[in-house]
């Protein structure tokens, strides 16, 4: 889809210039783009290759290639902390969570958007949903904030006046899944929604006007055309979102509980782990063994779901 | 959809009613509290219903708070040279790439096609522009790291140029002796505009909207804190508080700004997106549905 380099390949096979020829023609472009090469190798290569110290014993002093091999110390150390098998439990779980709810959310207020016939009120509706993912992580944690704190809308404004003891959120685990949940819905529920709404705006309208002839009901619609047409798109991006398993919104698990040391069970992830490690405890060699994982089982699975993808709808395939 | 059922029809438009509120209230919520007296928050709570209506807040950020202002300054700054620049780096490179016949150019699509698979992650890239390219504690630490340039941006630019762009344009002006680097900018450029204003639009909410890089890379250096960083502290500074407990009593003896006051702040910080965002929302729009159906 975004890559067919088979096809470009095969489109190319009229006679072209020389390779001599077409570099004098193109080497002022090639220049012009020589500062956008640069930054991905530096951006995105350099980091590739900084992998690496995940075997190696990392010293500010010695530098990347200058420190010494350490083989698979970092990870035994890695996993002789606790953190290590609760920080992948949680960003599974709560992945998968977020698949299958965001999922059906989103489908569901997609139907719902192609209900309205006013185009007006549509958009209207559809810009309202999208304002939660136009703002940073930062701000929706003031957000909730309000909502949460000890004198926030939900202790004082519904807790107390209906006689409940007040929570103390901040200080309380059992809460934090639930919130964590909603928080990501809310501010994500626009935004896919949009995506699978966009799907549905280009089916065939004659499906429905058939339909409509035949006497079916506006549910029949729904379970008999609609979602058997959203199909495919619905397994293309939950597949594509398999393959982010092992990644966790940063912003979302550590600014939402405010990096509050007593949540740490629920709330830490491969990524907020990795973070406290090596900015706050300034310990390099697990989070760089954390990090290792993180990439390599993330491009394992991006490799795996790409095969699946291709089996099933090999349009959409990444490559 | 066709559909005949007025029923349903209603039940959506109330269903869509309560979710946008379900979306904005949170917002009604903090700016009521950031015009709200600070005395009233901290007896009576958050309300979504103004009471004791007092704009000190704001006031304070006009003429008392200093940091704030230099804070929005930089925001501003950052993100008009991060915009400009990933706009030149994204256009020169999706050009490049657009040229059918160019040599090597199934090498460089992989080349930045794989950046989207495989990622060293943070650690390395932390190592790599702290310790290689030190940019830590400077302006560049705000503007460089992962900021400045996305792939995905770089592939649909290339695919709009090659399929929004006629050919015969192009060989046209090929033709008259238009040069390569010409075309782009009197052909190409011209004719792509939607999706130029699209990836504008979604590199300038990025670097409004990043927290992550100040949080890396300036850890010492106040001054050129960016609005979100400022949001980012503040906060950081409660938690402090909260964890060695009796955070209000404390609280009071520090500089940490008030209630009102850090609320005030969070709406300042998206009250510029909000205001532009209904000349954007068709850009917007599009940008969400090419991203999400295929990246």
């Amino acid at each position: 889809m975004v890559f067919v380099m088979k096809r470009a390949a095969a489109s190319n096979a009229y006679r072209k210039p020389s390779v001599k020829r077409r570099l004098r023609k193109y080497w002022p472009l090639y220049l012009l783009a020589l500062p956008s090469i640069a930054y991905l190798i530096i951006n995105n290569y350099m980091p590739m290759v900084g992998l690496i110290l995940a075997f190696k014993d990392y010293s500010f002093a010695d530098g990347i290639f200058g420190s010494p091999w350490k083989g698979f110390g970092n990870f035994t150390y890695l996993f002789s902390s606790k953190w290590a098998a609760i920080m992948f439990r949680n960003t599974v779980l709560y992945n998968v969570v977020f698949i299958v709810l965001g999922t059906l959310f989103a489908i569901f207020v997609a139907i719902l958007l192609g209900e309205i016939k006013h185009i007006k009120v549509r958009n209207f509706f559809q810009a309202m949903i999208l304002i939660p993912h136009l703002v940073s992580m930062v701000l929706v944690a003031y957000l909730v904030f309000a909502f949460l704190a000890t004198n926030g809308f939900i202790n004082k404004g519904i807790l107390e006046p209906t006689g409940a003891k007040a929570i103390k959120f901040y200080t309380a685990k059992q809460y934090w899944p639930f919130i964590l949940v909603l928080v990501h819905l809310w501010k994500g529920f626009g935004f896919q929604s949009v995506v699978y709404f966009a799907t549905i705006l280009g089916f065939d309208k004659t499906y429905y006007e058939a339909a409509v002839v035949d006497g079916a009901g506006t549910w029949q619609q729904i379970t008999k055309i609609t979602l058997p047409l959203l199909k495919p798109t619905i397994i293309i991006l939950t597949i594509m979102a398999i393959g982010r398993m092992f990644s966790s919104d940063f912003g979302l698990f550590y600014q939402i509980p405010m990096n509050s040391g007593q949540l740490y069970a629920v709330t830490t992830t491969i990524d907020t782990f990795t973070y406290r490690t090596l900015m706050e405890e300034h310990d390099v060699s697990r989070a760089l063994a954390a990090g290792f994982l993180q990439s390599v089982l993330g491009f394992i699975l991006v490799l795996g779901t790409n095969l699946v993808v291709r089996k099933i709808e090999p349009e959409n395939a990444l490559f | 959809m066709a559909g005949n059922g007025k029923g349903f029809r209603i039940f959506s438009n109330i269903v869509l009613a309560i979710l946008t509120i379900f979306a904005v209230a949170p917002f009604v919520l903090m700016f009521v509290s950031s015009i709200t007296e600070e005395g009233t928050i901290m007896r009576e709570g958050y309300s979504f219903i103004p009471r004791d209506v007092d704009f000190s807040a704001y006031k304070y950020l006009l003429t008392g708070a200093k940091g704030i202002v230099k804070a929005y300054g930089m925001t501003i700054l950052v993100t008009v040279i991060g915009t400009i620049a990933n706009m030149a780096l994204t256009m020169a490179l999706g050009y490049l790439l657009s040229k059918q016949d160019l040599p090597g150019r199934n090498f460089l699509s992989f080349f930045v096609f794989f950046t989207m698979l495989f990622s060293g992650g943070m650690v390395p890239s932390y190592i790599i522009w702290s310790r290689v390219f030190k940019v830590s504690e400077t302006f560049f630490g705000l503007l460089l790291p992962n900021l400045l340039m996305s792939p995905f941006n770089v592939i649909l630019m290339r695919t709009y140029f090659t399929t929004n762009v006629p050919k015969e344009i192009l060989e046209a002006a090929e033709m008259d002796s238009c040069s390569q680097v010409g075309m782009l900018f009197r052909i190409c450029i011209p004719l792509s505009k939607p999706m130029i204003a699209t990836i504008a639009l979604f590199s300038a909410l990025a670097y409004w909207n990043d927290w992550v890089n100040g949080m890396y890379y300036l850890i010492r250096r106040n001054d050129l804190s960016t609005i979100q960083y400022v949001l980012n502290k503040m906060q950081n500074q409660i938690d402090f508080f909260r964890q060695t407990a009796e955070a209000s009593k404390i609280a009071k003896t520090t500089d940490i700004p008030s209630l009102g006051v850090r609320m005030a702040i969070a709406v300042v910080s998206i009250l510029p997106i909000l205001m532009v965002y209904p000349f954007f929302q068709r850009q917007f729009v599009r940008g969400i549905v090419v991203g999400g159906v295929k990246g």
